[in-house]
């Protein structure tokens, strides 16, 4: 477990420093994933121990969330005076880009779906 | 009180261990309930954990500062585990490479979607430009949606929670978006859910299924990449376009 957090962390640590030596706008994990991506093609997959610390990270991701989601606090002025465009942005926009993503995947896979072999994958 | 109280409280009140322990007991009681209510979206554990911590916050009296000391272990966990995507991303990568060519149409139009329909909705009822401006980079994952807010003139932090309540809100009641539009496929589900919904819809996605939790990573981190490029250059256009 610890070899396996400590590739995670040299992988975020490689994403912040080619984010911030190249000025890139994109945070530097999100550039270590996409590495570790890499390295997983070419290797062929993770070990045993690192699929098991990624999966037992991954399973409270809702966790990590939560000391910025309490930051709440610091804005209950604002959300007084805002609270209708805000809320109203926040549920319709949330429903419309779930929508419209959805019945666009849904209707370029449905064409390209093979019917004799009916649904991709599993 | 009596003095020793006193002297308890103000001690744990400068260490870190008492924002890290309430912010996993908030969760541990939140996970509880969650998993009581047989796994229901309403039963949302981060919403849940903020609702707890931000009313003990209040009733304390205790600054966000103080607390986030401590949380911030917590917080930092965020980056080694955007890293570990990479797993079950690669995990997915067989039905990834067949859906490309539509997963990048989809990523295009549900990410426009997203960024326009919040600045839209939120300008025509009137919402302050900063609040606009912190709205547009709602649906992307926090650290990008706060770089971009920043870019664009809005307030970062404010951007935190916005970006953690279109998350919940995703997470809440995207089923029942999904479902009223007759979409079943976990594939495509996860997918959007990702791209609305960043980190806190992937992480519900999980919990539905691998395969929509990988479609939700996917989504979530091609969703960060294109607004963190192309939000910067088309909110300064879509205001002058309405500004007129």
């Amino acid at each position: 477990m610890i070899a396996a957090l400590t590739l995670l962390l040299v992988f975020q640590l490689v994403g912040e420093v080619i984010a911030r030596g190249l000025g890139l706008p994109i945070p530097g994990p999100v550039i270590g994933m996409a590495l570790l991506f890499l390295a997983l093609l070419l290797r062929g997959g993770p070990s045993e121990d690192v699929r098991q610390t990624a999966g037992q990270l991954l399973q409270h991701l809702s966790l990590l969330f939560v000391p910025a989601g309490t930051g709440i606090v610091l804005y209950g002025d604002r959300i007084a005076a805002e609270w209708l465009p805000l809320l109203a942005a926040l549920f319709l926009s949330t429903f419309l880009a779930i929508a419209v993503t959805a019945l666009v995947l849904s209707a370029l896979t449905r064409k390209s779906r093979n019917p004799a072999s009916g649904e991709i994958g599993r | 009180m009596t003095p020793n109280l006193e002297e308890i409280w103000v001690y744990l009140s400068t260490t870190p261990l008492l924002g890290l322990t309430l912010t996993l007991l908030a969760y541990q009681a939140a996970f509880w309930l969650y998993k009581r209510a047989g796994f229901h979206p309403i039963a949302n554990p981060v919403l849940i954990s903020v609702a707890i911590l931000a009313t003990l916050l209040l009733l304390t009296g205790t600054p966000y500062q103080t607390y986030f000391d401590g949380a911030q272990f917590v917080h930092f966990l965020l980056g080694p585990a955007t890293v570990a995507l990479a797993i079950p991303l690669y995990a997915q990568w067989p039905r990834l490479k067949a859906m490309a060519g539509p997963l990048l149409l989809a990523l295009v139009a549900g990410s426009l979607t997203a960024a326009l329909s919040a600045w839209g909705i939120g300008a025509l009822l009137g919402a302050s430009r900063e609040s606009l401006m912190s709205l547009a980079p709602k649906s992307v994952t926090t650290p990008i949606a706060m770089g971009v807010a920043e870019r664009l003139g809005g307030l970062p932090s404010l951007t935190a929670v916005l970006v953690i309540s279109a998350g919940i809100i995703g997470a809440v009641a995207g089923r029942s978006v999904l479902h009223r539009l007759h979409i079943q496929d976990h594939a495509v589900r996860g997918f959007a859910i990702g791209i609305a919904s960043h980190g806190i819809g992937t992480a519900r996605a999980f919990q539905v299924s691998e395969q929509a939790g990988a479609f939700a990573a996917l989504a979530m981190g091609l969703n960060g990449l294109l607004t963190a490029v192309s939000l910067p250059w088309i909110m300064p256009w879509v205001e002058r376009l309405f500004a007129g």
